[in-house]
């Protein structure tokens, strides 16, 4: 019987081994040092804010494992051996494999910050990143975080629900503006202040300093202030959790390099979730994507080859979701910060500043191209066919009805948006409609 | 005020502590209850209507205070902070606490009356049924009885602590609208209006008169004095009686078709209003394992197999004893219940077999053909006692088992230990009848959005009903069960907006393929082909 080695359990690692077991009896294993059992990361920042206990993150429950004949071993993986298909255990276990697969996700990105390795430094991206928090939080009256962006605003969230003073510092002169454009970038500035989070924007880390137990004590910023705190958390981003394949003769670029079959240099072994990273880029998807909803999908993918259909990594239309403290946003298809070349942004906001859609469509063929929505949730199966069949932007603006997906009796802005978009867009009409 | 560690597990929570303001709120609203309990333990109050007024009006300002102060002080938005570390809401001294003081409450309630004050010999009451006799004569122009007392304080329970989920929720206007409805049915239909009722018709007997208590959440409907008294009642009385039977056989279906038994369950009922206000706090507490699921089809089943074979036994007793009371006879009846059943089963086995588990199948055939069986056996051999039971020992016996014991005592008294919708779970008839109905025939389900779930969990953990929602949204299928209430938390606290309640054509309801939106859609269809 073949062995299949699934090294990580996250998301991927397990959307993996649920679909092999659906269409092959293969012994499958798969390594762990993080947790026990299967658990949505994403969740942990509830686990500390009191709305669910840990064993609430785990989507199933602990028997399922053993009911699927599903092998976990909560143990590191030290290191591989591709040639001799074999992989080192922690306790210098040799275990033999005949596939095996690399989803060992993400780490938390350090810069080399004096002071980064302090007691009360922390990433939010594992669970032991949760434990620690758990552990300084009761003692710390300010943290400071560094880095603007998903986590970061997530981190700041959990320790305001312990009335912990937080001070945000970002880089950027606004809010996560790589990625959102500057209206929606503004609106979440406000929301953050509105929970008062001491937000500076256009400053970043220099220091970090250290009391005499080696705890963290206080920060510097880049101008010179500094700011006294018991935690400070670096949510910078995050890069591939590879470094243990380093001597292994695996290729790796920033992640692990693999081909569109997420298949590295060695036959039979390969890498999905934020471990992998595409030789070629896939459209105008990163390389590297450290998102929930494609180290699913490449899960399922990988599974079809591994029990003998073999299938090309082809992720559909790009969508993303995420909540900013009480705003939902969730965006389908694309929208740059800045428009490209041939583009034209609409953007609709409402009064109460807490909802907005921009919808991104081409300048002469008015083809819809993505849309971002705050406050407002919309059907992701109604904008996958939009963007399928190349639909315009009128129609998504006639239909945005259909569109919607919130609870019954929201209000619905629909006849404030499409009069806004007859405003601001109609006069870019052309021939093609 | 000392910082230094005492608890290190995982989410301990020694920051969060209550502000003057809201500890005022807890100190008002305490003392109407404490003005209450001293009435309880029959302390004599002069003015009796001033200090009942004084009473009921601190606990309104008590918790209108408290959670003006909670709740508007930050933005809007799903606030569960500290919710599994609170020791009133994550099962710690204070809940078991409540939970003993509300069990003893309803068993002396429905047990031992006289310990409340109640006179049963006609006497003036003392203690906390005399306290609300002012309000009787007011409403219903009589002195109070154990049950006033209780639907005064169900009442005031429904309405303060509705206006706290209503704080809580006010960003959602789904569930703002739910709530003052089940607000306004409550004060109403099944307080204001009953009570008046009751004293415009002064000679009548008693029968129920909650218009939207219909059998077989009200199991005495078809009881033997009820009938009577509703067909002694006048114009009145057979009002009750003809709404009564239309609200069971058509209106309730008819609802069920277009909106799922929401329309009931999380809108309308007062046990439902009581879990959706006052057991909000307790909702995350309800059991998602499927062990508990298990537990949970057997036993609402049972209880309403229990419930229909007591009915009709007590509907034969009634048809035997007064035959020149009713419109049918108690041959008619049999024949009747025997076809209805006949044809019910038949046509549920030809269209809806599919969608139901096999083994539901094979319980429902094999109780129906013991029903007809023991039907007709009695019918031919003349026995009195239909099932050969003695229908008034087996109504007695559903009346403490089920009525009593069940609904009041674990029902509501065990919220702070094992969630506010065990009733309604593991023993409303009603609620087993009106899931039937939903999970078969009805528009009603809740979508997910395509692939947006991030399995957080945050949908299991707070449905009421103990429904692993996460389960089917992570999968992208659609939710039917029969035992959702459609409360519309699961939707409220899913921070990627991936569920909706919603009505929609019956076809296409039930999706059992697994379609996450975002994936290349050749590897959806292979990943269909099971």
């Amino acid at each position: 019987m073949k062995h299949i080695v699934i090294i990580g359990n996250g998301i991927s690692g397990v959307t993996l081994a649920r679909f092999i077991r659906k269409k092959s009896e293969a012994k499958i294993s798969i390594i762990s040092s993080e947790a026990n059992y299967f658990f949505s990361r994403t969740a942990l920042m509830y686990v500390f804010m009191g709305h669910m206990k840990f064993e609430h993150t785990q989507p199933y429950e602990n028997d399922f494992w053993e009911k699927n004949n599903i092998d976990l071993i909560h143990k590191t993986v030290t290191q591989v051996f591709p040639k001799e298909k074999s992989i080192v255990i922690e306790g210098n276990t040799v275990m033999k494999f005949d596939k095996l697969v690399i989803a060992t996700g993400s780490k938390s990105n350090k810069f080399g910050w004096p002071g980064q390795d302090l007691k009360g430094v922390t990433g939010l991206y594992h669970k032991q990143d949760l434990e620690n928090l758990e552990q300084w939080a009761s003692t710390t009256q300010r943290a400071v975080i560094v880095g603007g962006g998903l986590i970061g605003i997530e981190l700041a969230e959990m320790l305001r629900a312990r009335n912990i003073e937080v001070t945000f510092l970002v880089r950027e002169k606004s809010f996560w503006d790589g990625v959102l454009p500057f209206g929606e970038s503004q609106m979440i500035n406000r929301h953050i202040l509105e929970h008062h989070i001491d937000l500076r924007l256009e400053t970043s880390l220099k220091e970090i300093i250290s009391d005499e137990n080696g705890n963290a004590k206080a920060i510097i910023t880049d101008k010179d202030e500094t700011i006294e705190c018991q935690i400070v958390g670096l949510t910078a981003g995050v890069s591939p959790n590879v470094d243990f394949l380093k001597e292994s003769g695996i290729e790796l670029g920033r992640g692990v390099k693999v081909n569109r079959f997420l298949e590295t240099n060695h036959k039979d072994i390969y890498a999905i979730g934020d471990c992998a990273e595409q030789n070629e880029a896939i459209g105008e998807r990163r390389a590297i994507e450290a998102v929930w909803y494609t180290g699913r999908m490449m899960g399922e993918t990988l599974a079809q080859t591994l029990t003998g259909t073999p299938t090309e990594y082809k992720p559909g239309h790009w969508f993303n979701s995420a909540k900013f403290l009480d705003i939902e946003y969730q965006t389908y298809g694309w929208v740059w910060a800045k428009p490209k070349e041939n583009e034209t942004q609409f953007y609709w906001e409402h009064k109460d500043g807490k909802k907005a859609i921009r919808i991104a469509f081409d300048k002469t063929t008015r083809q819809f191209i993505g849309l971002n929505t705050f406050g407002i949730r919309m059907r992701h199966a109604f904008f996958d066919k939009v963007l399928s069949e190349s639909k315009t932007v009128d129609y998504v603006i006639d239909h945005l009805a259909e569109a919607n997906f919130d609870p019954e009796f929201y209000n619905s802005y629909k006849k404030e948006i499409q009069k806004e978009f007859t405003n601001q867009c109609v006069g870019l009409k052309t021939e093609s409609i | 005020m000392s910082k230094s560690v005492k608890n290190i597990s995982v989410a301990s929570h020694e920051n969060s502590t209550l502000d003057g303001l809201q500890k005022t709120g807890i100190a008002i609203g305490l003392l109407g209850l404490f003005i209450m309990a001293l009435a309880l333990l029959n302390v004599e109050f002069p003015n009796k209507e001033i200090w009942l007024t004084i009473s009921i009006v601190s606990i309104f300002s008590g918790i209108i205070l408290y959670a003006n102060r909670t709740y508007l002080n930050s933005p809007e938005g799903i606030k569960n902070n500290h919710v599994w570390t609170s020791n009133l809401t994550h099962k710690g001294t204070i809940a078991w606490m409540v939970g003993l003081i509300l069990t003893s409450f309803y068993v002396v309630l429905y047990w031992f009356p006289q310990y409340l004050g109640l006179n049963e010999n006609g006497g003036t009451n003392t203690g906390i049924v005399g306290f609300f006799d002012p309000l009787s004569l007011i409403l219903n122009g009589k002195p109070a009885s154990q049950w006033f007392v209780y639907g005064t304080l169900y009442t005031i329970a429904i309405l303060g602590l509705g206006y706290k989920f209503i704080l809580k929720y006010r960003h959602n206007k789904y569930q703002l609208v739910r709530t003052i409805s089940v607000m306004f049915f409550q004060l109403g239909f099944a307080f204001l209006i009953p009570e008046i009722l009751e004293k415009l018709n002064p000679e009548k007997a008693y029968f129920a008169k909650d218009l939207k208590n219909m059998w077989p959440l009200n199991y005495y409907f078809f009881d033997e004095w009820h009938l009577k008294n509703m067909l002694d009642g006048g114009n009145l009385g057979l009002f009750m009686l003809i709404f009564g039977v239309a609200l069971i056989f058509i209106i309730s279906p008819i609802l069920t078709y277009f909106y799922g038994k929401r329309w009931y369950c999380s809108w309308v009922c007062g046990c439902g209003g009581l879990a959706e206000t006052a057991g909000d706090s307790f909702r995350h507490l309800s059991d998602n394992s499927v062990k508990a699921w298990k537990i949970e089809r057997w036993m609402i089943h049972l209880v309403l197999v229990f419930s229909f074979v007591s009915t009709i036994a007590v509907i034969f007793t009634f048809l035997s004893n007064n035959p020149g009371m009713s419109f049918i006879t108690k041959d008619q009846f049999v024949w009747g219940i025997v076809i209805f059943l006949g044809i019910f089963t038949s046509a549920l086995y030809f269209f809806k077999r599919k969608e139901m588990d096999i083994d539901a199948v094979y319980t429902m055939l094999t109780l129906v053909a013991i029903m007809v069986l023991a039907l007709l056996m009695n019918y031919f051999s003349g026995n009195q006692n239909i099932f050969f039971m003695d229908s008034y020992k087996m109504r007695e016996w559903y009346g403490f088992a089920i009525g009593a014991a069940f609904s009041g005592v674990i029902g509501v008294g065990f919220y702070p230990i094992m969630g506010n919708r065990v009733w309604c779970r593991f023993g409303c008839p009603m609620a087993a009848v009106l899931g039937l109905q939903q999970r078969l025939f009805s528009k009603f389900r809740i979508t997910t959005n395509g692939g947006q779930c991030i399995s957080c969990g945050n949908c299991s953990t707070y449905c009421e009903m103990g429904i692993d929602v996460r389960a089917y949204a992570q999968k992208g299928e659609n939710i039917v069960r029969s035992s959702c209430v459609g409360c519309g938390i699961c939707a409220a606290v899913c921070p990627r907006g991936v569920l909706k309640l919603e009505n929609d054509t019956p076809a296409g309801r039930i999706n059992a393929n697994e379609i996450l939106l975002g994936n290349d859609v050749d590897l959806m269809d292979l990943i269909n082909q099971k």
